[in-house]
């Protein structure tokens, strides 16, 4: 463990040195970052930067450097900011020129009307945790990162006991109807604030002192929102993206008594203050205290947020996947078994869960998605098993959320982000989500009624969302679409009124007396280095390379065409698409990157038995569809 | 200029306050018209002239001789050469092209901007708007000067304009002299482009307004009186603040003077909030906004929604400065003061042309789009670059590939016959999973103008328009609804059959006429609607039943049916070699490496502008042998019909066919119509026609399918089981009421052809309507 931290606890020296050597000359804002990247590269140096996400704001210094790991929930309008200006010392009358560069606010006596002011551009973004991240993930960052804390007195005490009292949860207070993103501390409090959100939505406070919102995208989400400065590379960060940015950390009281005072006679002199209605002041400035500012150094965008695995593609990585390949299969064996134990015994359903968990719309083909696999799970038992599914599933990814589509949520609930003008910023919906998160979406739960017009809508969302992997921002004037990759699951009693690429009735073999206990058994069964391994398992079977061969795609067609002449109806186009994806994710979910003959055979022999159990189902209803 | 005595006249920053507007009746000529404060131009500095030479003092008494040398301080500006630029560009300019509807009515040979001085002269509106680009092209110095030192050059203008304009029209006049609104500053950018490099700078910028402020009284100059001797005094307002005067000039009294508000001089101020508009946008990023003030007449010039153009300077201004507190934010507010709007979409509304939306193209994108327009191949390229992941259906994406180009534009309202519709409707219906949506989703993130909407979630008011309250305003407003928020573009329809029958009724009128009238909520109007409708509709048994006609599969009225010119069958062909290659093009899908799927990006970028292009600037009219061809074409039509009976092509299939034709020459980027235009439409058409009407009967491609609902033959059939039917009844005598089930049976076993009681019932409604029998529940009674 290295003595000297200053790139850590005191970040602005070292940015102010590297200033005041360069006389001016542009160079030096590249240089440092360039210095910051060299120090996070060495091994182990990130961990040591605390994080916003594990540790309370009033336990970081001000002004060191600290790490976020977040989603980009809205980009503000570029600010121009004086990046170097000029100061009057009142003692000596000497100027000195001054870096205005990392930093909220200015020495004082600037010199405005200097010559050697230089402005320079910059823009805010407003970022939040990363939605629905599952507590395990955050407590496993949370473990490994704690180790080292050099710049904080925070010592974490009780992670180890927070960790372990969420598996108790499991079993000693099963009755209990835990809400899907409970945190291991404080439930009551999780859940009360749930129930408030949407009212704290639409309707904005009027004073200033009332509580905040922090718009984040989903109901109950705590944790830390940060405006984030952004200097260098604006073009390369779109919203939605999660990053790990290191940044230096500013809570500056001043930020927050700004906008506060005002006095009346000023306002009518300089109206460019009272042109901020006290709604985007609120916005765009809250306190500091609430909402820290980080100045970006460095940001490293996530390809998974998952804390079991190296996050960046180095050497690292390539070594952890290959030694993880071998593994693999019998990882799956694993998994699907346990699956198979979860899904009432139905070893098909469990197998199609899999391949959904590791589904990933790796391109798009001008409109077209590829590589999605929305699944509907029909003929789920009633009472609340969907909702223990739902905790197991959030056991195995590092971020899900479940929508319980009630006839009251659907329509009261705000899934589609929608800018709001007055405040001037995106006011954050469900459907807002990180690449690759499970979204659950609980059918069962529907009940007759009727829909209203925000209902229909809510309704269209999820519909367009599984078609195409996008969601319309509402923009009031006119709508944005921006591309997402979410994986729906969709749990019915029949079949789900949201299109699906593909139906598997569950065919449960054993009827447990009493469920809860039954799922608890199972769930108990699992050590934790097991669940560990499926956690792994499932983020880097996604992540893998895949190709087909010339061979196999000649036999591919040629199987195709066979099928098509015995009976052209039987098998479409869109058949063959759901097909191709299958043997893609079964490949995968091998650790085989191409595919095989084999590969193909088993994939068709799997929606050949999904598709026979569907049609069964279909003339065993009758009136189905 | 009798106003200014204590001060520099040759200045052009001295502009005259209101406090020195002549009172009394207005008199003409440049002193006797008061001049007015131009808030959008900053405050008033009092920016010294250098003199570049000497620093004796006397330059400004000998103005004119030693102008040459004298400069503004901080930029390269000689008042009295800029002036007298500025006067020779008004007096000369000439721009025989120009073909802004502003300048309509002028003669474009004569100096442009002197006939819009004698516009001013007789409508008494003392402003002068000058396009940046005329400047540029007059006097490039002139131009860079007007950019980067707009504060001090429109005064400069200001004061040409006046000068020359009082001379000209001694007695004409004005409420206030006359003020130059440049525009059209070429350095026209996105708002994103912005940077610390443009304050202070001219710029225009375009947008969409979202948020406009309730009008805001700024002060311009205070007005103090002393309490003690009632001597008053004023202040200007210096970058929004105002130096209170500590003693009083008179009496010499500390602290005594105080603020009069309502003698005070304020200028109106209004805070407009503009939107990056949509178009401009990387994806992926949500759009900026910009603070724009617009002062005194340009206030409430613009609502929100209005995509507007704003030329203006770029400020930036330090945050305030607490003197409590020893350090401040290091951040610049930014804002625009707006010189000139103009509306881009105002054309829009009043339906003049369609070139406002001026998209930008540069020389080299131009020089590319005419070389791939000049290729032999250009419509299969094209046609093929549309939707490559869906699979073949060539025709079909022809068709479509024509819809996004458009017909001409024509204009017969001086003959009666109103617009003629430009726009190429087409519907697909086919077997479900047959991409038929993909397809539509691809048109409509192609297209600028593009609305998506499906059948089953739309209603009537979803697609015309609907009247709100403003949750702002709390007034009741007019929300359009997709079809006129295409206008221009194309409105997906998808599951067209699903819509309910009230929806498609107001499709009737919007697919010929290319209006759409509203009566709701006391707001009665007629709103443009030409937009092109792409539908896609599935069978009403959920396969297609190639034995029944188009209409019977979908169960679309035929008024309806009739109104698209193309109407597709999507249809799975169900032969091998199709399907071998869908399955390879399927299979490629999957696993195609980035670089080829990069390529494809490009393609879609290309096309984009290419179509853009084509209906911006490509107007192409038939030629004579065209115009041979349509006839010919048409009469062929007319004649396969006759023979056997029946019409077998109707106006309508000719307008059409005289659109796809125009769209086939836009394809070409060809100013006329030739012969193999009209052979494309013919082809298309006759292509479209054999799928979807084609008596499944005969055999045969029958036009009544869609322009009547019924085949001819299925006619004739009605026809002949109505006159057996009579003639069975004849044949039994007197006999005024017969049994419903026997007269059935009776036919059934008369005739040869197996009667359906469809059939039966369908000939009863017949005789019924020729006033022969009616039908009372059981029986049947002869009249």
């Amino acid at each position: 463990m290295p003595s000297s931290h200053d790139w850590i606890n005191k970040p602005l020296g070292v940015v102010e040195a590297m200033f005041a050597q360069s006389n001016s000359n542009p160079e030096w804002e590249a240089k440092v970052l360039e210095y910051f990247k060299g120090q996070l590269k060495e091994k182990e140096s990130h961990s040591w930067v605390p994080s916003l996400n594990d540790v309370p704001l009033h336990y970081l210094k001000p002004n060191s450097l600290v790490k976020f790991r977040c989603l980009v929930q809205d980009m503000f309008d570029p600010e121009f900011y004086m990046g170097v200006y000029e100061t009057v010392d009142p003692s000596t009358k000497a100027n000195v020129l001054r870096c205005g560069k990392y930093k909220d606010v200015t020495e004082c006596g600037v010199d405005l009307n200097s010559r050697n002011t230089v402005t320079a551009e910059r823009q805010t973004f407003y970022c939040v945790p990363i939605p629905g991240e599952s507590p395990w993930a955050k407590e496993i960052s949370f473990l490994s990162a704690a180790r080292v804390v050099p710049s904080t007195s925070y010592v974490p005490s009780r992670q180890k006991r927070s960790y372990e009292e969420d598996d108790d949860d499991m079993d000693t207070q099963p009755q209990k109807q835990r809400e899907p993103h409970t945190e291991p501390h404080g439930n009551g409090d999780s859940k009360r604030q749930e129930t408030e959100a949407p009212s704290s939505q639409t309707t904005t406070p009027s004073d200033c002192s009332s509580h905040l919102d922090l718009n984040f995208p989903l109901p109950g989400e705590r944790g830390p929102a940060c405006l984030v400065k952004v200097y260098e590379g604006l073009d390369s960060f779109k919203l939605n993206d999660t990053l790990e940015i290191y940044g230096i950390l500013s809570v500056n009281p001043v930020l927050t008594v700004l906008g506060e005072e005002k006095d009346p006679s000023l306002l009518l002199l300089n109206p460019t203050e009272s042109m901020e209605t006290p709604e985007e002041q609120r916005a765009h400035d809250p306190p500091a205290s609430l909402v820290p500012r980080l100045h970006m150094l460095y940001a490293r965008p996530l390809q998974h947020n998952n804390p079991l695995l190296p996050s960046a593609p180095t050497e690292d990585q390539s070594a952890f996947v290959s030694s993880f390949l071998v593994e693999m299969a019998s990882v799956r064996a694993e998994l699907l078994a346990y699956l198979t134990h979860v899904l009432l015994g139905d070893g098909l359903a469990a197998e199609y869960l899999l391949l959904h968990l590791i589904s990933d719309v790796y391109t798009r083909r001008d409109v077209l998605p590829l590589g999605k696999f929305t699944l509907n799970l029909s003929g789920c038992p009633l009472n609340s098993y969907t909702e223990r599914l739902y905790q197991i599933v959030q056991q195995l990814v590092p971020c899900s959320y479940r929508l319980s589509m009630s006839l009251h949520t659907m329509n009261s609930m705000r899934l589609v982000p929608k800018k709001d003008y007055v405040a001037n910023r995106l006011v954050s919906g469900a459907l807002q989500l990180a690449r690759n998160t499970s979204l659950f979406l609980d059918e069962t739960q529907l009940e007759q009624g009727q829909l209203d017009s925000s209902g229909v809508r809510n309704i269209t969302a999820l519909g367009n969302l599984i078609s195409w992997q996008k969601v319309d921002y509402d923009f009031s004037y006119h709508q944005m679409e921006f591309p997402c990759n979410i994986n729906v699951l969709v749990t019915s009693e029949g079949r789900s009124l949201l299109p699906s690429d593909c139906q598997v009735p569950l065919q449960p073999q054993v009827t447990p007396p009493n469920m809860e206990e039954y799922l608890t058994t199972i769930h108990m069964a699992q050590f934790t280095s097991q669940i560990n391994k499926f956690r792994v398992y499932l983020s880097l079977a996604r992540t893998l390379d895949y190709s087909i061969s010339d061979e196999v795609t000649k036999a591919v067609e040629d199987d195709f065409v066979d099928m098509r002449k015995d009976d052209p109806q039987s098998v479409t186009a869109e058949d063959l698409h759901r097909m191709l994806v299958v043997a893609r994710l079964l490949s995968l979910s091998l650790g085989q990157t191409t595919l095989s003959r084999d590969g193909w055979m088993r994939a068709k022999h799997i929606d050949m038995l999904r598709r026979s159990r569907t049609e069964q189902q279909k003339s065993l209803n009758g009136n189905e569809p | 200029m009798s106003l200014g005595i204590e001060v520099d006249m040759s200045s052009p920053l001295m502009y005259g306050t209101p406090s020195s507007r002549v009172e009394g009746t207005p008199r003409s000529g440049v002193g006797g018209t008061p001049a007015r404060q131009r808030p959008d131009l900053g405050s008033i500095r009092k920016a010294p002239q250098v003199d570049l030479h000497s620093d004796a003092d006397g330059a400004v008494a000998s103005e004119q001789a030693l102008g040459q040398k004298l400069v503004i301080w901080g930029t390269d500006v000689n008042v009295g050469t800029c002036k007298e630029k500025f006067q020779r560009f008004l007096q000369r300019f000439i721009d025989p092209t120009s073909n802004e509807d502003e300048n309509a009515g002028l003669d474009l040979n004569e100096p442009l901007y002197m006939q819009k001085l004698e516009e001013i002269s007789v409508v008494g509106e003392p402003v002068l708007n000058v396009n940046c680009s005329h400047v540029q092209s007059f006097d490039a110095d002139l131009y860079r000067q007007l950019i980067s030192y707009p504060q001090e050059v429109i005064p400069t203008f200001d004061m040409a304009v006046n000068e020359l304009f009082f001379e000209r029209f001694p007695d004409s006049i004005l409420e206030h002299q006359i003020q130059v609104r440049p525009y059209n500053a070429l350095k026209t950018r996105n708002m994103r482009s912005l940077n610390p490099e443009d304050i202070d700078q001219m710029i225009t910028i375009s947008g969409m307004v979202i948020r406009t402020s309730q009008l805001i009284p700024e002060m311009q100059e205070a007005f103090f009186q002393c309490q003690v001797c009632a001597f008053s005094t004023r202040v200007e307002v210096d970058r929004g603040r105002i130096a209170e005067p500590a003693v009083c000039r008179n009496c010499n009294t500390t602290h005594s003077l105080a603020l009069i508000h309502n003698r005070s001089a304020f200028s109106d101020k209004q805070m407009i909030k503009v939107q990056e508009s949509p178009d401009d946008m990387p994806a992926g990023q949500t759009p900026h906004t910009t603070i724009v003030y617009a002062h005194n007449d340009l206030v409430d010039k613009v609502q929100p929604g209005d995509r507007i153009n704003i030329t203006g300077i770029y400020r930036a201004v330090p945050m305030r400065e607490n003197p409590r507190q020893s350090n401040v934010k290091s951040v610049y507010k930014t804002h625009i003061d707006v010189i000139h709007f103009r509306k881009t979409d105002e054309k829009r509304l009043h339906g003049l042309d369609e070139d406002s939306d001026q998209k930008l193209f540069t020389e080299e994108r131009v020089q590319i789009l005419k070389e791939l327009a000049s290729k032999p191949d250009v419509y299969d390229r094209l046609s093929s670059a549309l939707a490559p992941s869906i699979y073949e259906h060539e025709d079909i994406k022809k068709g479509i590939l024509l819809q996004l180009f458009g017909g001409t534009r024509k204009d017969f309202s001086q003959t009666g016959r109103g617009n003629f519709r430009a726009e190429v409707n087409i519907l697909l219906c086919g077997d479900p999973g047959t991409s038929k949506s993909q397809l539509l989703q691809y048109v409509f993130n192609l297209v600028p103008r593009g609305q998506y909407t499906s059948g089953k979630g739309s209603s009537a008011v979803g697609l015309t328009a609907y009247v709100m309250k403003d949750p702002e305003t709390k007034q009741l407003v007019l929300q359009t609804g997709a079809l006129v928020l295409s206008d221009n573009g194309i409105c997906c329809i998808d599951e067209f059959d699903k819509m309910s029958d009230s929806t498609r009724s107001v499709l009737h009128e919007v697919m010929e006429q290319q209006t759409l009238s509203i009566a709701k909520a006391g707001i009665i109007c007629q709103l443009n609607a030409r937009t092109s409708v792409l539908a896609a509709a599935n069978p009403v048994e959920s396969q297609w039943n190639p034995k029944k006609t188009t209409i019977e599969n979908i169960q679309l009225p035929h008024t309806l049916l009739s109104r698209f010119d193309l109407i597709f069958l999507m249809l799975d062909p169900q032969d091998e070699a199709y399907d071998r290659r869908l399955a390879h093009h399927l299979v490629a899908l999957y696993y195609q490496s980035e670089e080829q799927i990069e390529e494809e990006f490009l393609d879609m970028a290309v096309l984009k502008d290419y179509i853009a292009y084509a209906r911006t600037y490509i107007n192409p009219r038939l030629n004579e042998e065209a115009s041979q061809a349509l006839i010919e074409a048409y009469v062929d039509m007319r004649k396969i019909g006759s023979g056997r009976g029946m019409v077998s092509a109707y106006p309508r299939q000719l307008e059409s066919l005289i659109r796809l034709a125009e769209a086939h020459a836009k394809v070409r980027f060809s100013d006329k119509v030739e012969t193999i235009d009209v052979e494309e439409a013919k082809r298309l058409q006759r292509e479209a026609l054999k799928q979807s009407a084609t008596d499944p009967r005969t055999g045969f491609v029958d036009i009544s399918i869609l322009t009547t609902g019924m085949s001819a033959t299925a006619r004739k059939r009605k026809e002949e089981v109505a006159q057996a039917l009579k003639k069975m009844i004849q044949s039994k005598g007197k006999t005024p009421a017969m049994k419903y089930q026997q007269l059935f049976d009776d036919l059934r076993g008369q005739s040869e052809a197996a009667i359906t009681k469809d059939m039966f019932e369908e000939a009863l409604r017949a005789l019924a309507d020729e006033d022969y029998l009616t039908v009372t529940g059981k029986t049947v009674r002869l009249l």
